[in-house]
């Protein structure tokens, strides 16, 4: 008798078939609503040549090394209440083994004014830490050596004023803005998009952007102008490929300013980083790290014709999901933060924050900020997942899922093109609309209950335990004013007044705008101060409200 | 939904006081309370307490939603409140929502906010607090 051997696919296909699905009615698509298959095979694979890490197009890391040659830099944003004691906790993280700082400015130094503008009020030290002024710089980095550490600034609107201020804190200490590193985020085109930082037009918002980008490639070579950053744009909520496409899309719109100033790709593209949210979608997350390596060296390389292979690689920082962590039963927030920090890492980030289980409440305690460290420290040297590179590359899943990420992404680069660029897009709302979608698409999936999150709409517990949460004091928005108004006084005032005057006559011209702010900024002019003269020549923006 | 004619649907302002830009949170609720028959104006960022109950004023809402996600809620929402009270407006109800932990909320409410909504709270959780606050629907 002969039997027929059956066709192994076709055979796993009818077994599967029939045994019925689960019928707990969630999704089976991806967070962001990719479908997915219950199996990926060999058939699943585009035919491509074989990748390599450290090769064109990066899809499986830009170093041949991986994390052989060097781990990610543990990257744990920080800062709240004043300069002093968000120097404290530096030194605190510092000496705990952490590789890099990360400065949290709180919203009026975000929004560029003084903690004695009126609408500071109750803002002052809450979310970051207060600058007003480079006293203020100069207190937040006092006893760190800025030539032997790297900063990254978060900030935007007013971000070449900050990097003004932290270059001048480094003459101080005798260090030369060339030996500087650090990261600026200095994204200004996802603050209309989605963070909503804005202060001047789209604009002259770009020209700063492009100013500094200019500036720094001549004075302060080894910093990273820009961080081009999705996060924002998913933490508003969006999808995994709306955060690839819109990040890119920006990042795309800086190199075409970056060239219309006539600068030579070559000569910034490389000082262009990323940074990205990883979120509770693994597969999903690691899929969007590496089709952003690809599609990013695509585009440098046959778009904008980069010849320096640096150019081409896309390197980014990542932060773990905040959307994603939970009030409810807030020690989850570990686990989460654990399983998005290993996506980052398989996913090839070049640098990690993961968020602390109770910033879903407040700024997080020492003891909250240390076991996330502790968690990235745990993955780097426990769990041996840096010890081969893209572990997950060749996987039939993964890789499918990586040219999904990709096909989406191209689809939406065409229809940025066809509204005229990002920011007429940005001006028809684009973005935000699609943002808004996918939030409320997402929040309408936990309503019904097609999406579970663990202990808020499902495994909930009755009576939640306290947890110990940072508690500013009150004083110090009073301390902070009376700061920013002794510095006033006791500054050089003919050389504060003539510098804000030179400003703001550059404004009106086309020069670029870094050495005039540098000279305000030495001269003790404060934030609000340097921006108002700018916003008497620029404006201000305010957005059309869409729901 | 059944809509009777006599009744005019609650009008709710909602806004974004202080400085922060986290405008999702905000713009899933408006969307959700448009979807369950209210008239949602969204004033969108940036709010001072005198444009929040202008706004109220001025569109003869029912009631003032407050979204925030810096942390200055324990400034901004009383002093809502109290721009209510000045302008003789105090029958106009004030609910929050953002991240707020939970002292505050009792505080809060202590000062006069009638409902505060932390993350995670399902929509129709505050749906049906307005349900039962407005039974009626509009005056």
């Amino acid at each position: 008798m002969k039997v027929r051997a059956r066709d192994p696919q076709q055979a796993w296909k009818e077994d599967y078939e029939s045994v019925p699905s689960r019928d707990d009615g969630l999704e089976t698509s991806t967070i962001s609503g990719v479908p997915l298959k219950p199996l990926y095979t060999s058939g699943d694979l585009a035919k491509r040549e074989e990748e390599f890490p450290g090769q064109f197009p990066y899809t499986r890391g830009i170093h041949p090394t991986g994390y052989r040659g060097r781990l990610w830099t543990m990257r744990q944003f920080s800062g709240f209440a004043t300069a002093e004691e968000t120097n404290r906790r530096y030194k605190y993280l510092l000496a705990n083994g952490q590789t890099g700082l990360s400065v949290a400015f709180d919203m009026p130094t975000l929004m560029g004014q003084d903690s004695d503008a009126p609408t500071s009020r109750g803002e002052i030290g809450h979310c970051g830490v207060a600058i007003d002024s480079l006293a203020d710089m100069e207190t937040l980095f006092e006893g760190i050596p800025l030539a032997d550490i790297t900063t990254s600034m978060t900030i935007n609107s007013p971000a070449a004023i900050l990097l003004c201020m932290y270059i001048a804190v480094a003459e101080k200490q005798g260090v030369p803005a060339a030996r500087l590193g650090g990261t600026l985020q200095n994204d200004i085109l996802k603050e209309f998009i989605a963070q909503k930082e804005f202060i001047f037009p789209p604009e002259p918002s770009m020209r700063l952007v492009v100013d500094s980008i200019e500036y720094c490639a001549k004075e302060v070579p080894k910093w990273n102008t820009i961080s081009i950053s999705g996060y924002h744009i998913r933490e508003a909520g969006s999808t995994a490929a709306q955060e690839l496409a819109f990040t890119l899309a920006d990042g795309m719109a800086y190199v075409d300013a970056c060239i219309e100033r006539g600068m030579r790709i070559d000569d910034f593209a490389s000082r262009l980083s990323f940074f990205f949210d990883a979120h509770i979608d693994f597969f999903e997350e690691i899929a969007k790290f590496r089709a952003a390596r690809r599609i990013w060296a695509r585009w440098m390389r046959d778009k904008y014709g980069a010849r320096d292979e640096r150019s081409w690689k896309l390197r980014f920082h990542t932060q773990t999901a905040g959307v994603s962590l939970t009030a409810q039963q807030p020690e989850l927030n570990i686990a989460r933060t654990a399983i998005e920090a290993l996506a980052a890492v398989l996913g090839g980030t070049q640098s990690l924050h993961t968020n602390a289980m109770d910033e879903v409440l407040a700024l997080p305690t020492d003891k909250a900020a240390r076991l996330a460290l502790r968690t990235q420290q745990l993955l780097a040297y426990e769990t041996g997942v840096a010890n081969t590179i893209d572990p997950l590359g060749g996987s039939f899943f993964v890789e499918a899922l990586t040219d999904e990420m990709e096909r989406q992404a191209e689809a939406y680069f065409k229809r940025i093109q066809e509204l005229g660029g990002v920011i007429p897009a940005i001006e028809a709302a684009f973005f935000q609309k699609e943002i808004a979608d996918a939030a409320f698409r997402y929040q309408q999936e936990l309503e019904q209950k097609r999406r579970l999150v663990v202990g808020v709409n499902e495994f909930t517990v009755d009576e939640e335990e306290p947890i110990e949460i940072l508690r500013i004091d009150p004083r110090l928005e009073s301390e902070q004013v009376a700061r920013v108004r002794e510095v006033r006084e006791k500054r050089d005032h003919a050389r504060c007044s003539n510098a804000l005057s030179q400003l703001r006559k550059a404004a009106a011209g086309s020069d670029n705008l870094m050495p005039y702010i540098l000279e305000a900024v030495r001269a003790y002019a404060t934030e609000g101060e340097i921006m108002n003269a700018m916003v008497e020549v620029f404006g201000i923006y305010t957005e059309r409200a869409v729901i | 939904m059944a809509t009777k004619t006599a009744i005019r649907p609650v009008r709710i302002v909602l806004a974004k006081v202080g400085l922060d830009g986290h405008d999702r949170g905000v713009k899933v609720v408006a969307r959700a309370l448009r979807d369950a028959g209210y008239e949602v104006i969204y004033t969108g960022l940036r709010q001072t307490p005198e444009m929040v109950v202008d706004a109220a004023l001025q569109e003869d809402a029912q009631v003032i939603g407050l979204s925030i996600h810096s942390g200055a809620h324990m400034t901004l929402f009383p002093a809502v409140v109290q721009e209510l009270k000045r302008r003789k407006a105090t029958d106009i109800v004030v609910f929050g929502g953002g991240i707020i932990p939970e002292d505050d909320i009792a505080a809060l409410k202590e000062k006069g906010v009638a409902e505060l909504f932390t993350p995670g709270t399902p929509l129709q959780g505050i749906v049906d607090w307005l349900r039962k606050r407005f039974p009626e629907g509009s005056r």
